[in-house]
């Protein structure tokens, strides 16, 4: 018998798969209706669902950079929300396990030499205990290649919000990716700002391509 | 930090109490044992683990109480050793000016002597005998004897409900009502109205437990909050349960003598309680609203009437069949953000018919009305929820009567033993002198 990692429901496979060794899923069928796969038309950049496949305006609107794509799996419905918080800010380590067979299996599409995730600040790593993002990469099973860190970010900083919104490089290298191909997981895609300033960060570090693959997509 | 009262009886993660300097008031101990066992919420099955970058070590952490902020292997727990705060002036003086009846007067110095002796006793009283009037007295000399009192409830409405209540009768030691979000989650007070779940918080703290509504869910199914009971009280402690339908093991171990209990079988305004009728109804899954439900709707022109659904699903595809009756017939269930406006709505009398998922089994009445179970037959209908639903009707004095029904297509053990439960109440009202001619 296995049980649901969000509520006590039993999801124990229906007997004849089980008889020939299919894995117990980690989600009971009514805690896994509540979440919206991504499918259909998306932008080929950011994984935005769209009428048809293309790019999305705020793509075209980037500045060119060595980051090529993203794939995100999940709608940012009321159910997702929930279901982050209370893996990131909670802590519930566990529930990485549910994204972990979708993962590896994009991961392996993706085709990138390298699996880099993104680095949090000291202080707030001490706080939440574990990185969000290399415990997408662990449960999944991939070999995690530790290529940046992060400083503190400033918050006192004189910067103009706008400035500090656009344009705060808190990532650095502190591996050598010369030549490769590098692939980042992470929770949440919103405006593409954040995987920029880590794609530029691992261009410093010989990077010649990232794409990334998150977990949800959040915005319109 | 200068006021120390508010750790008093709380014990609490390192993150909890973020700027304490005099730290040697305090006892510690870690979050989890070896086993593993979490030491705030008991559980010892749920657990996970994940390089920490914390201790730096592999760190196991609970699942079970993790909404309430984790606890790992590397978290501390403390509790307050320094003096407990003195009671106010008065503390235990009873502004209260009602009658208890004759039931609720026997119940009343039953609890009044389990807590002068430290002892644990059971109210099992029916629904609307007043269960909470059999506190006062108790209380009351427990307040004056500098004792700290809890009342645990199941569910945030019930405190939210309780805590008033109490408030007017106790003015002197205004009641702490806990709940997760609630605003007096950081006050001390010698007198504390809890959910189950906020008793985690809490560490020997208490000479006087109370739990309501033992019967209720979560608290028979959830070995951890019995757990969080037995951690909030202090060792020498008294502890009253209070039930207005005890489960099958509990009504045997009281039957045979071996649980010290007080029953209150009539109801506070001295009339029977309404007894339900059994009628068959076909296959209703597939009928949705059977034949003999809607004579039952239209034959009387019911004017209030709960109609209680098993699931959420065939109540949502009931509710147009009830609206080509009248379109004023409205139906909650407990995630519905109209909830609470509706429940007033029926109140007020706006809407005369409710149809409702098991959430409206106790705690709300509304005068005057007849009950229905569509249904009766499914497995979230046991013998204390049928109990319950029953006890929605008749509960005013105007109105005492009720017509109460279970709709089912194959009647179960929980329909006749929660019917035989209410006779035996009835005969034993009657035999007692509880109940008018
Ligand atoms: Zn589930
Ligand atoms: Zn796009
Ligand atoms: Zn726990
Ligand atoms: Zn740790």
């Amino acid at each position: 018998m296995s049980q649901c990692l969000l509520c006590e429901n039993d999801t124990a496979v229906q007997s004849w798969r089980g008889f020939f060794g299919a894995k117990a899923p980690v989600l009971c069928n009514i805690c896994l209706n509540q979440f919206e796969k991504i499918d259909g038309p998306t932008c080929e950049v950011c994984s935005r669902p769209m009428d048809q496949k293309g790019i999305c305006p705020d793509c075209a609107a980037w500045e060119k950079n060595i980051f090529i794509s993203n794939q995100s799996l999940y709608h940012y419905n009321e159910a997702m929300k929930a279901l982050i918080a209370r893996f990131k800010y909670r802590g519930d380590y566990a529930l990485a396990e549910m994204f972990a067979e979708d993962v590896r299996a994009m991961a392996k599409k993706a085709a990138c030499d390298l699996v880099c995730a993104v680095p949090l600040p000291p202080s707030r790593l001490a706080e939440r205990r574990f990185n969000q993002s290399e415990a997408l990469i662990e449960m999944a099973g991939l070999p995690h290649t530790p290529l940046l860190a992060r400083h503190e970010s400033d918050k006192q900083s004189k910067k103009s919000r706008a400035e500090r919104i656009e344009a705060e490089q808190t990532f650095y290298p502190i591996g050598n990716a010369a030549g490769k191909s590098i692939l980042v997981i992470d929770d949440i895609y919103t405006t593409g700002a954040t995987i920029r300033l880590v794609a530029e960060a691992l261009g410093q570090a010989g990077a010649v391509s990232v794409k990334s693959i998150t977990i949800a997509r959040s915005g319109s | 930090m200068t006021n120390f009262s508010f750790f008093s009886g709380r014990e609490l993660t390192d993150e909890e109490i973020p700027t304490i300097s005099d730290l040697h008031l305090f006892a510690a101990r870690p979050g989890l044992s070896d086993l593993p066992h979490c030491h705030r919420c008991g559980n010892t099955s749920t657990f996970s683990s994940h390089p920490c970058a914390r201790c730096g070590k592999r760190c196991t952490y609970c699942r079970n109480c993790i909404e309430m902020g984790k606890i790992s292997s590397c978290t501390t727990l403390y509790r307050w050793t320094g003096p407990e705060p003195e009671h106010p002036e008065k503390a235990g003086t009873l502004h209260w000016s009602g009658i208890l009846s004759t039931g609720q007067k026997t119940a009343s110095d039953n609890v009044w002597r389990a807590i002068q002796n430290g002892s644990e006793h059971t109210i099992w009283a029916v629904a609307g005998a007043g269960k909470t009037e059999v506190l006062f007295e108790g209380i009351a000399a427990a307040l004056s004897d500098g004792k700290r009192v809890c009342i645990a409830a199941p569910r945030a409405d019930v405190v939210r409900e309780l805590a008033p209540r109490l408030e007017k009768v106790f003015p002197d030691t205004s009641p702490a009502a806990l709940y997760g979000g609630s605003p007096d989650r950081h006050i001390y007070s010698p007198l504390v109205i809890s959910t189950t779940h906020q008793l985690f918080r809490f560490y020997e703290a208490f000479d006087v437990m109370i739990v309501d509504e033992v019967d209720a869910f979560p608290y028979t199914f959830d070995q951890s909050l019995q757990y969080a009971v037995q951690k909030a009280r202090k060792p020498d402690s008294s502890l009253i349960y209070l039930t207005a339908t005890p489960e099958t093991s509990w009504q045997s171990e009281i039957q045979s003598g071996r649980r010290d209990a007080t029953l209150i079988p009539a109801r506070y305004h001295r009339k029977p309680l309404p007894v339900p009728n059994m009628v068959w109804c076909g296959n209703w899954k597939k009928s949705i609203v059977p034949a003999s439900v809607l004579n039952w709707v239209k034959e009387k022109e019911k004017e209030k009437a709960l109609i209680f659904y098993p699931h959420i699903d065939t109540m949502n595809k009931a509710l147009p069949i009830f609206k080509n009756i009248n379109p004023r017939i409205e139906s909650v269930h407990a995630a519905d953000p109209l909830r609470k406006e509706k429940v007033e709505a029926m109140r007020r009398g706006d809407v005369p018919i409710l149809l409702t998922t098991t959430i409206l089994e106790r705690g709300v009445t509304f005068p005057g009305i007849d009950v229905a179970v569509v249904g009766s037959e499914d497995r979230v209908f046991t013998e204390s929820a049928l109990v319950q639903i029953a006890g929605r009707a008749g509960r005013s004095a105007d109105c005492p009567t009720g017509n109460i029904v279970f709709f089912h297509y194959g009647k179960t053990g929980a329909m006749v033993r929660a019917i035989k439960q209410i006779n035996e109440m009835n005969t034993l009202g009657q035999k007692r002198g509880l109940l008018d001619p």
